[in-house]
């Protein structure tokens, strides 16, 4: 198993809490004073998402804890589906997740 | 997303009518849209170990779910402090345009200061796009209150959301508790999938959907902090040259007709 706890959650969770509530300051005290067009806050949303793309795409790849048993391609199976049904649904998030949701219940129930 | 103006019955009476106008919006889909959300989430912390009181924290301290998804995998993973709060905070620096853009709306002369610092606490992406376009169909003195009755019924709703998630995922056959884990992922790449529109925010997830799992295998720790900061100034980059370009195009064509 992986070693863990290197450093105490509630300390990663206190430091994340306020990196998270620096963009809200930082959002206030400019708020009416910066332009959201400006070049900077389209690079800021540029790497938000290469960083969320990296982070989902390892997550049904290379997931961690549970998933991490379960065979690759119950995963790849499950995240079609939800596309699938994305497509054919004209965009319907809910219903595409509760889609590929029930498609990884059922092979975990059928152990294929 | 539509432009026809919203009837005059969109008002309310008084802003105490606009606080509970808000808390009313914010019921229903985008409350359950959030609510499924932390539930995965829940279910998410006790599959690496951590006690429901973690969840729970992390639910009310941060209130921003993709930041906090990052941060349990991370760690889970044996990520250096660093890199987890680098990660962290570049995902939920979106958070700035956010709220920049948003509490211009609300703001009013008589309203001190450290309200808006709070009130920045209840700003995340759901109620952003929630109330963004309804705030303009409001009285400036209604805004405000609006804008709070939405924002706090999602942000007390999510930690329900969150210990429910947690303590369901003991209970229940291990496949269900699979499909929990796995919503938040899921969910988020459909939603990737309704912004294909801006060249750049394609290039930015195409980047980083190829160079997370790429950096994986070379630097496990830093692999995302250096995903989100190549693969996002690259698309960052040739974009904004593309963005030049159309503007020189413009200028241009501005001169000939003034010409």
């Amino acid at each position: 198993m992986v070693e863990q706890s290197l450093y105490a959650p509630v300390l990663v969770i206190t430091l994340a809490a306020l990196a998270t509530y620096a963009s809200r300051a930082l959002g206030t005290f400019l708020s009416g004073k910066i332009s959201v067009e400006s070049p900077v806050i389209d690079w800021i949303t540029c790497v938000t998402y290469a960083l969320l793309a990296g982070l989902v795409v390892r997550m049904i790849a290379l997931p961690i804890g549970a998933l991490a048993e379960t065979p690759d391609w119950w995963r790849f199976a499950a995240a079609g589906a939800g596309l699938l049904v994305f497509v054919l649904s004209k965009r319907n998030i809910g219903i595409s997740v509760l889609a590929g949701a029930l498609v990884l219940v059922a092979l975990g129930t059928l152990q294929i | 997303m539509t432009n026809a103006p919203l009837p005059a019955s969109s008002a309310f009476a008084t802003p105490q009518a606009a606080f509970w106008g808000g808390v009313r919006e914010a019921l229903g889909v985008p409350m359950l849209v959030m609510g499924a959300s932390f539930l995965g989430f829940g279910s998410m912390i006790r599959d690496v170990d951590w006690s429901v009181w973690h969840a729970l924290y992390s639910t009310l301290s941060t209130w921003a779910l993709p930041g906090q998804i990052a941060m349990a995998e991370m760690a889970y993973s044996g990520a250096p402090l660093i890199s987890i709060i680098l990660a962290v905070g570049f995902i939920n620096a979106r958070l700035l345009p956010l709220v920049a853009s948003l509490l211009p709306h609300v703001r009013r002369d008589n309203v001190s200061l450290w309200k808006y610092y709070a009130i920045s606490m209840l700003i995340a992406a759901t109620s952003w796009v929630g109330t963004m376009q309804r705030l303009a169909s409001l009285s400036q003195d209604q805004r405000l209150h609006y804008l709070t009755g939405y924002g706090l019924l999602l942000y007390t709703g999510s930690p329900l959301f969150t210990v429910a998630g947690y303590l369901i995922a003991g209970q229940v056959p291990q496949p269900v508790t699979l499909a929990l884990v796995f919503l938040n992922p899921l969910y988020f790449m459909l939603l990737f999938l309704f912004d294909l529109h801006q060249p750049q925010k394609v290039l930015s997830l195409l980047f980083g959907a190829i160079l997370g799992p790429a950096l994986f295998l070379i630097a496990p720790n830093w692999s995302l902090v250096f995903t989100g900061l190549i693969g996002g100034t690259a698309a960052w980059w040739l974009g904004r040259n593309g963005w030049v370009r159309q503007k020189v195009s413009k200028e241009l064509k501005k001169g000939r007709d003034d010409g």
